[in-house]
């Protein structure tokens, strides 16, 4: 079996859609560690990418007033034990473009894995951007995941994150999101992180709402068990005249793990606002109660909880 | 034999701030019977409710609780639930990630959730796919619950003031949804301030000071609450009215 198609085999047995690599209508980008796999573009996206001495280095641009009409999947991974995968990012949405990145982070047998992907993205007048990564992670929690992402959004732009990771064991997480948002545009970044036994999670995302009449919202989802840990940092700053934001953080913990949350709202225009609001703690009990008075035992009632937290 | 049995019931909160909310309570449920009870604000109504439901800090002081012939002692909410009692509270809980219809069939592999939305006054086609959350008004997530109960199919389900945060318009709705319930088989202890809502039980009882102080005809049961002769009741044995 070719790495393409172990890693294709690996992306679908996650849950993954296989056929949308398969399919001439999609575009995407497919690397294991260092090397670059396959890759297809559609007309309106120019996909620049290479191999370089340490990493794989990519430059993707949607042209002027294109609209994706399928998402782009960019599939990453390490298959093997041990492995480093860096990945340098560019990405530019022009005027009034629109597109929706999927990324699959891929690591089933990870027990000594560093994945770093070190990305900008510069989001046009009025263009929209959807990214969503999600990871499929081994039992073994060998992995260390650092990615970096430094986000503009131009005016009447917006641009919407979704990290998950909620399969197999974390590892070690380092998220360090950035988002800086112009006039009129609109940032959402969500994330969902289920972590077990030693996983060490950390969490930074910070929105500056630069423009006038900017919107952002921070909404982070975590659960921990065993002796996980967590730390979560959500930092918004209104800087203009009608900016509004708003900073969700749940981290829901059980056992002997250990759950942080650090919001940071600061307010530097007399006409913006900011609001945050953190719950952290064991599973509600009112909403443990409601569900076992349907017949739900404490631990089903739990499952159903949590799953529902970071679905 | 009733269904539900309640023999002189205390229930005293923790030791340190000790009052006692229950005090010899006495109360019985009939199978299938719409049984309401009524009581000023602080008589102990939702406690009770929370006490026969065995939620966590609820345990008796001393007393039984027995359903179906068998005593409640020890036993927790889910397994007190699938005997067949269940509850739905004052103010609903939310849910993030659950959609009504994945609510309505919590424990069951498969049903048609869209019946009991409509036996609430709900759309099924509006609301199966909206998320248990706060996107839903508290109106909604209330409507919501009485139709997950009546999912459940209970022996006995615990009504604790269903009609607060429905709008006037929609009394009609709660009297039918109580309605179906006793059409169902489950006998309902319905607990509520409203006269309209009362009268469509079976039976009525006056809670005051910690103990029921009469039981009877819902309307003569209304009568004398409205009347104020509570405080002659207190100390004395329950009687009919």
């Amino acid at each position: 079996m070719s790495e393409l198609e172990e890693l294709t085999a690996c992306f679908g047995s996650a849950g993954g859609d296989v056929k949308a690599l398969a399919d001439a209508g999609f575009a995407h980008l497919a690397a294991s560690g260092h090397r670059i796999l396959s890759s297809r573009t559609v007309e309106g996206l120019e996909v620049r990418a290479r191999e370089t001495w340490n990493g794989i280095s990519a430059q993707v641009t949607v042209k002027k007033g294109v609209k994706l009409q399928h998402p782009v999947h960019m599939c990453f991974g390490v298959l093997h034990k041990k492995g480093t995968q860096k990945i340098a990012m560019r990405v530019k949405l022009e005027e009034g473009a629109s597109a929706h990145f999927i990324a699959h982070c891929i690591f089933p047998k990870a027990e000594k894995v560093r994945h770093i992907m070190d990305a900008t993205v510069s989001i046009g007048e009025g263009a929209e951007m959807r990214y969503s990564e999600t990871h499929y992670h081994g039992p073994h929690g060998g992995v260390t995941v650092v990615p970096k992402l430094s986000v503009q959004v131009g005016r009447n732009g917006r641009y919407f994150t979704d990290f998950t990771l909620t399969t197999g064991r974390v590892g070690k997480l380092d998220i360090d999101y950035t988002v800086e948002a112009g006039e009129n545009a609109v940032a959402e970044l969500t994330a969902r992180v289920f972590g077990h036994a030693t996983d060490d999670i950390h969490i930074r995302d910070k929105v500056l709402l630069a423009g006038k009449n900017s919107r952002s919202i921070i909404k982070t989802r975590v659960a921990i068990e065993d002796d996980a840990t967590a730390e979560v940092t959500g930092i918004t700053e209104g800087n203009a005249e009608g900016a509004r934001g708003h900073v969700d953080c749940m981290e829901i913990v059980k056992d002997r793990a250990v759950a942080r949350a650090v919001p940071i709202v600061q307010v530097n225009d007399p006409g913006a606002k900011v609001t945050h609001e953190a719950a952290i703690g064991s599973v509600d009990k009112r909403q443990m109660e409601t569900l076992m008075a349907h017949g739900l035992s404490p631990e089903e009632a739990v499952d159903v909880i949590v799953k529902g937290i970071l679905k | 034999m009733a269904l539900l049995e309640i023999h002189d019931l205390v229930y005293e909160t923790n030791a340190h701030h000790a009052a006692r909310i229950l005090d010899g309570l006495s109360l019985s449920v009939e199978g299938g019977e719409v049984h309401a009870l009524i009581g000023t604000n602080g008589t102990g109504k939702s406690t009770l409710a929370s006490v026969i439901m065995g939620c966590e800090g609820y345990g008796a002081t001393s007393g039984d609780v027995a359903f179906d012939g068998k005593s409640l002692a020890g036993l927790k909410v889910h397994e007190r639930a699938r005997l067949g009692i269940t509850m739905a509270w004052q103010e609903p809980v939310r849910f993030e990630g659950i959609t009504v219809n994945q609510y309505l069939l919590l424990r069951r592999d498969s049903g048609d959730p869209a019946q009991y939305l409509e036996l609430v006054g709900m759309s099924a086609q509006r609301y199966e796919g909206r998320m248990v959350d706060r996107s839903l008004s508290g109106g909604e997530r209330k409507r919501i619950e009485l139709a997950s109960l009546l999912a459940l199919q209970p022996k006995l389900a615990i009504l604790d003031e269903p009609d607060s945060g429905i709008d006037m318009l929609s009394t009609q709705d709660i009297i039918n949804v109580i309605a179906a319930f006793k059409a169902g088989g489950s006998a309902v202890l319905l607990i509520t301030h409203r006269e309209e809502i009362a009268a469509i039980a079976d039976r009525a009882s006056q809670l005051c000071g910690g103990r029921i102080v009469c039981t009877g005809n819902p309307a003569k049961v209304a009568e004398h609450y409205k009347a104020r002769h509570c405080d002659i009741c207190t100390g004395r044995e329950c009687h009919y009215v």
